[in-house]
């Protein structure tokens, strides 16, 4: 039912095809105008897709990128020379424990990444799901998610996730992303929700319905692509603050088991020696920072390409 | 009532002599001279848009003064240019002296924002279009124009503030104004909401009102309030009013000059009777002659007296429930047929229930009893399907263009999308269709791949009628087609969509509140008002010799956009 991302640019794709064979004279015009034309000309999108696919690789081959320094392995560690600023082997210096801190923030990448974009991911698609059908629909439906959802906001987050998680038994970056997931979709719903009915009564959708086109139709291809716009901007910030919620927990003994390595625990680890050494929260705050812009920039470019009004 | 002082006065090209109650002064009251405004588009990226290129005109002290135009024209523009209300994308040069008789003069472009607050409000006061939404909800009317004189008048003690507002409301003619003051802005009607920010506008007796297209939101007889109301205020304060509109019939009524804009620039200046009877510049004359006018000759109906009609409403009542739960009646036992290939227009003020039986005939609109039958299916009778393969076979235009195409769609796929779903094209054979419609709309069919923010309102109106007739449908439902097009725009779609009927011979339901539209267009007028069937049958009839009251008070209500027959209708009424 959701299909709008790709609908987009494929449907730009046919008519710019289709105007080709219609009318070869303006088929250079036409072709300016596709999604991936314009996206490839913006400097934005080519720095934040370099800073994404990088994050990625660091996370899929940890071991490629943490000896660079000559301390390959985040679990060496000297109390010796515990919270050493950087210099020396250590580049970005160790922490507490004596490990260092390049080598964590190589090797914590894969997990910080997996709860962030996994628990995103999960809680979008609920939302979507969800929220399209309350917000297009109304009635029953729709009293039910928005008392649901009022339920969930009501509910402190993070009390939510610490009972769920400690009854499950095994924790992995997945059941961690997937407990964290099952309490923000309410939020993320809520907005679709409210987006969707916007556009619900729009003269465009209600030409759709006069023209007696299939509700699927109407939805895939009338509603969602004007109403993700406000949705997307929202799940890209969420990957920062699901990152951040992790560590929370972690903190709390409740998050990813005890020798997991993740940004959230870097930055939990490091906050109460902020003043004498803050150079161990520099580090992993960065890489999360520089991740979720990465993320925001990306997601505004792609915003504003598959709107035609955003393609010049 | 009427006047007719300033009919003789302001007949005369140069400097008209000042209308009654006005101070007389020597000179104009507001000086405008080589206006530019210009914007930058996208932080500079994008070339700059030239809005207005020198523009330069006088208004002179206690008269009307129009500016007309259409969209794009620069018009209101100018008149933000005016109080600096433009932001700062804009670059505004020229000038605007302001000084009226006794007043100290004063130079509006370029004025710091401080000494603009001052000027704005108590100098120059501005009327917008929607009056409704520039009042404040959530106060009484009594408090804003107490606001408005506290800012202003800071001298005046309670009592006399609270008299003048009593004055103020009195001045606008709304009844028991002492007890008016108490209402909230959702306890007046539209045009005595207008009437409202008239008052406040006048508070503290400025040298110029500004009015914004002030009635183009009223319906007829609304606005026919409200205009009576304009005219009879010359007589009892000196304000000179700058009208901006697009509307003929409006100049004709209240205006003593004219000035005529086009992208950007003054095309023509004349008074309004000369203007109106030998206007010099060509575009005036365009513009004058796609004015709609009640009066086309006999023409003979496309109805081809078939025994079934395309489109029949028996006794249908449509309820709504308001935010209380009560049931607001919409329509209520209307009895109406549109035979095949016939026009048949539905006339009626906002509210009158005429969009709700256009509604109602698409399913959009719940029947709550009597039943609609549309081509040959029954909406809430029959199988769903059937009533979704019945669209097929109908065709609908919505009134804004803008609005009612998929803005993420190009408008190729927009006209290919009834034929993708219901005639199940692919492939080339949609991609010839297409071409094939566009062109039926006189648009190039390599458009396809443009966008709907890319096109005018005219071009996206033309879009809208390729993708209501791409199927050849039986009916055409046109819910106020031409509306928020300009006038010469409306002009060019009607004769587009008289053709396209002609040689598709349709049947059509034309809703619209625009007589002189409907008597272009339509075969059999039916009026509503209120939900009822006021009238109805063959347009020449209705029109011609109206056999309702209301039917002829929404006829003279419409302004004519001749000054001479319009001033000779002014005197008609107050007999």
């Amino acid at each position: 039912m959701s299909e709008p991302l790709p609908a987009a640019p494929a449907a730009a794709g046919s008519t710019a095809a289709s105007a080709a064979a219609a009318a070869p004279a303006t088929a250079p015009a036409v072709a300016r105008r596709g999604v991936w034309r314009t996206l490839r000309r913006r400097a934005l999108f080519w720095v934040s897709a370099a800073v994404l696919a990088v994050l990625g690789l660091v996370a899929l081959v940890p071991s490629a990128f943490a000896g660079w320094f000559g301390h390959p392995d985040p679990r060496a560690c000297d109390l010796a020379s515990s919270a050493q600023p950087p210099g020396g082997g250590h580049v970005l210096g160790t922490d507490v424990q004596g490990c260092d801190v390049w080598a964590n923030v190589v090797f914590g990448t894969r997990a910080s990444l997996t709860v962030g974009l996994l628990c995103t991911a999960v809680a979008l698609a609920v939302a979507l799901v969800v929220g399209t059908l309350a917000g297009y629909y109304g009635g029953w439906l729709d009293r039910v998610v928005a008392r649901l959802t009022d339920v969930f906001l009501g509910f402190p987050f993070l009390l939510g996730a610490v009972v769920v998680l400690t009854s499950v038994g095994s924790r992995s970056a997945v059941s961690v992303a997937l407990v964290l997931a099952l309490f923000s979709w309410p939020t993320m719903a809520r907005l679709v929700r409210g987006s969707v009915r916007t556009v619900r009564d729009a003269p465009y959708v209600e030409a759709a319905r006069a023209m007696g086109l299939p509700d699927r139709r109407i939805i895939a291809r009338y509603v969602l692509p004007n109403a993700l716009g406000p949705v997307l901007a929202v799940a890209t910030i969420m990957v920062g603050s699901v990152i951040v919620a992790e560590s929370t927990l972690t903190f709390l003994g409740l998050g990813l088991n005890a020798p997991s390595i993740s940004w959230g625990l870097q930055l939990s680890s490091a906050q109460s020696y902020f003043q004498t050494s803050p150079h161990m929260l520099v580090a992993p705050a960065t890489v999360l920072t520089v991740t979720v812009l990465a993320m925001i920039t990306l997601g505004d470019v792609l915003r504003d390409v598959l709107d035609p009004r955003g393609r010049s | 009532m009427t006047d007719a002082a300033p009919d003789s006065a302001l007949a005369t090209t140069s400097g008209p002599d000042p209308a009654p109650g006005s101070v007389p002064g020597p000179g104009p009251v507001l000086e405008v001279r080589d206006l530019t405004v210009t914007f930058r588009v996208d932080d500079g990226h994008a070339p700059d848009v030239h809005a207005v290129r020198g523009v330069s005109f006088d208004v002179l002290p206690g008269e009307v003064l129009a500016v007309v135009g259409e969209s794009g024209s620069g018009k209101s523009v100018t008149s933000l240019a005016l109080l600096g209300l433009l932001g700062r994308h804009a670059t505004v040069g020229g000038s605007a002296r302001l000084g009226g008789a006794g007043r100290e003069p004063v130079e509006l472009i370029g004025l710091e924002r401080r000494a603009l607050q001052d000027v704005r409000g108590r100098r120059v006061a501005m009327v917008f279009q929607d009056s409704a939404g520039a009042l404040d909800p959530v106060f009484t009317v009594g408090f804003q124009l107490d606001e408005m004189l506290r800012r202003h008048a800071p001298d005046l003690t309670r009592a006399q503030r609270r008299e003048r507002a009593v004055e103020l409301l009195r001045l606008v003619e709304l009844p028991d104004p002492a007890e008016r003051l108490r209402f909230y802005p959702h306890q007046f009607s539209g045009g005595q909401a207008q009437r409202v920010m008239i008052a406040m506008a006048l508070a503290c007796d400025p040298e110029v009102l500004l009015a914004d297209e002030p009635t183009t939101a009223l319906d007829v007889t609304v606005q026919r309030e409200v205009l009576d109301v304009l005219r009879r205020l010359r007589e009892r304060v000196s304000t000179s009013i700058v009208l901006i509109t697009h509307d003929m019939g409006v100049v004709a009524d209240l205006a003593d000059r004219v000035v005529v804009m086009r992208g950007g620039e003054v095309v023509e200046t004349a008074p309004v009777r000369q203007l109106f009877a030998a206007p010099r510049a060509a575009y005036t004359r365009e513009l004058l002659a796609a004015v709609p006018r009640i009066g086309t000759p006999d023409r003979p109906s496309g109805a081809d007296g078939a025994e079934r009609p395309a489109l029949a409403f028996e006794n249908l009542v449509v309820e709504y429930r308001d935010r209380r739960g009560r049931a607001v009646r919409a329509v209520d036992g209307v009895t109406l047929a549109v035979q095949p290939g016939e026009i048949v227009a539905l006339v009626g003020e906002s509210g009158s229930g005429k969009s709700s039986m256009g509604r109602c005939a698409l399913g959009l609109a719940p029947v709550t009893s009597g039943s609609v039958e549309v081509v040959g299916t029954r909406p809430g009778h029959d199988t769903p399907k059937a009533v979704r393969a019945a669209r097929a076979r109908i065709g609908v235009v919505f009134q804004n263009p803008a609005a009612s195409l998929n803005p993420r769609y190009s408008i190729g796929e927009s006209v290919a999308e009834p034929l993708r779903v219901h005639a199940g094209l692919r492939g080339p054979e949609l991609e010839r269709r297409t071409a094939e419609l566009l062109e039926s709309v006189e648009l190039p069919a390599s458009w396809v791949s443009r966008y709907p923010h890319e096109l005018s309102g005219g071009q996206l109106q033309r879009v809208s009628i390729a993708r209501a007739i791409s199927l050849g449908p039986d009916l055409l439902i046109a819910d106020e087609p031409t509306s928020a097009l300009d006038v010469s725009v409306q002009a060019t779609v009607l004769e587009l969509f008289r053709q396209v009927q002609q040689s598709l011979g349709f049947a059509c339901l034309f809703i619209s509140h625009d007589l002189a539209v409907v008597d272009e267009l339509a075969d059999r007028v039916a009026v509503l008002h209120q939900g009822r069937l006021v009238e109805s049958g063959p347009r020449a009839r209705v029109l011609g010799q109206p056999e309702q009251d209301y039917t002829r008070r929404l006829l003279a209500a419409a302004p004519v956009p001749d000054p001479e027959a319009q001033a000779a209708r002014r005197v008609a009424a107050a007999c």
